[in-house]
């Protein structure tokens, strides 16, 4: 899911940049008032999770490959405004580091993986395990269902700006610019893929770690994890 | 032990696992993620390569690109879980150093 560059072009790149600098400092300002300083590790240790996560790269065989993200599980454990920092950490380092990512593509990408993901995969959360006892089957089951809807609505959201590259660049003789898939392929392509392979494992993942830290570290929910 | 301090313990053992995500798609023959295609893969799936993206695809060269060390694209498969090892632990050291300077200019001090 992380968009190479080239295959977006100047101006999608730049629409996505031009969303993401507001949206960073909200959420600063807004970190700023609720993050507490003996949450910070747990901001660095959730960053550095993502960041690994994403380096497990699961095959379909003889086809293509995928990752999970764990933005849906440090959402869940500091909010969906702090997630947004500690994934963009993690998307900066891989672009810059080890080109996994494009420079040009930060700003969707982090609109896709560091927005779209903790803020689906928290309001998914708080929605169905609202009102629930930590510690329940409820909110396991709501960490399993917001994980697989957070990527999934990421994959959709690739799949669009992928897809909208030969419609909006191409030459006069109709070759594309940038990526040369349109909608019709882009977006069944990824969101099938992680309907059906990388959704699971992103659901998986949340689900246990979130079952696993109610059981033995009910106190590194902050207010965001229990309400 | 303190949570926190299970939590870095762990993610020390997902590190050292981190080669499977290199492995597994080889052994199973899998190619790039869908859209993260090279110049050379794009060449042969669609019979040119697209004048943008040859462009942009060259603006930027990653010091470790693809979580290998550079030159070692024909290395064998345990140098590179070697590479995707050190790679693991530089980004790894550098996200958690980044994140906890940005925590520390944000949190709410003493609480």
């Amino acid at each position: 899911m992380h968009i190479p560059d080239g295959y977006l072009g100047p101006a999608t790149s730049g629409v996505f940049y031009a969303v993401m600098i507001p949206l960073w400092m909200a959420a600063a300002r807004i970190v700023k008032k609720t993050l507490k300083a003996r949450q910070v590790p747990l901001l660095a240790i959730g960053a550095a999770f993502s960041f690994v996560i994403m380096m497990f790269n699961v095959p379909i065989p003889g086809g293509s490959t995928g990752h999970a993200v764990g933005g849906v599980l440090v959402a869940i454990l500091l909010g969906p405004w702090a997630a947004m920092i500690a994934i963009t950490v993690a998307l900066v380092i891989q672009a810059l580091l080890f080109g996994d990512g494009g420079i040009t593509a930060i700003g969707a990408n982090c609109f896709n993986m560091a927005v779209v993901i903790p803020f689906v995969g928290y309001y998914v959360f708080t929605l169905i395990s609202g009102g629930a006892p930590a510690n329940s089957r409820r909110r396991v089951v709501a960490a399993f269902i917001a994980g697989y809807a957070g990527i999934n609505a990421a994959a959709l959201m690739a799949g669009v700006e992928f897809g909208l590259q030969p419609h909006l660049c191409h030459t006069a003789s109709g070759q594309a610019l940038y990526c040369p898939y349109g909608l019709r392929i882009a977006v069944p392509i990824m969101v099938g893929e992680h309907l059906l392979i990388f959704g699971w494992i992103e659901a998986v993942v949340t689900a246990l770690v979130v079952k696993y830290l109610y059981q033995h570290a009910p106190e590194l929910f902050g207010q965001e994890g229990q309400k | 032990m303190k949570p926190v301090t299970k939590m870095w313990m762990a993610l020390g053992v997902v590190i050292l696992l981190s080669p499977l995500g290199l492995i597994l798609p080889k052994h199973f023959k899998a190619g790039s993620a869908w859209g993260e295609w090279s110049s050379t893969e794009i060449q042969k799936m669609i019979g040119y390569v697209p004048r943008g993206l040859a462009r942009l695809g060259e603006i930027w060269k990653a010091p470790m690109p693809d979580y290998a060390f550079k030159g070692w694209e024909e290395k064998g498969l345990t140098h590179l879980s070697f590479a995707y090892i050190v790679s693991a632990i530089l980004g790894v050291a550098l996200i958690v150093l980044v994140t906890w300077l940005i925590g520390r200019c944000l949190a709410k001090k003493g609480e």
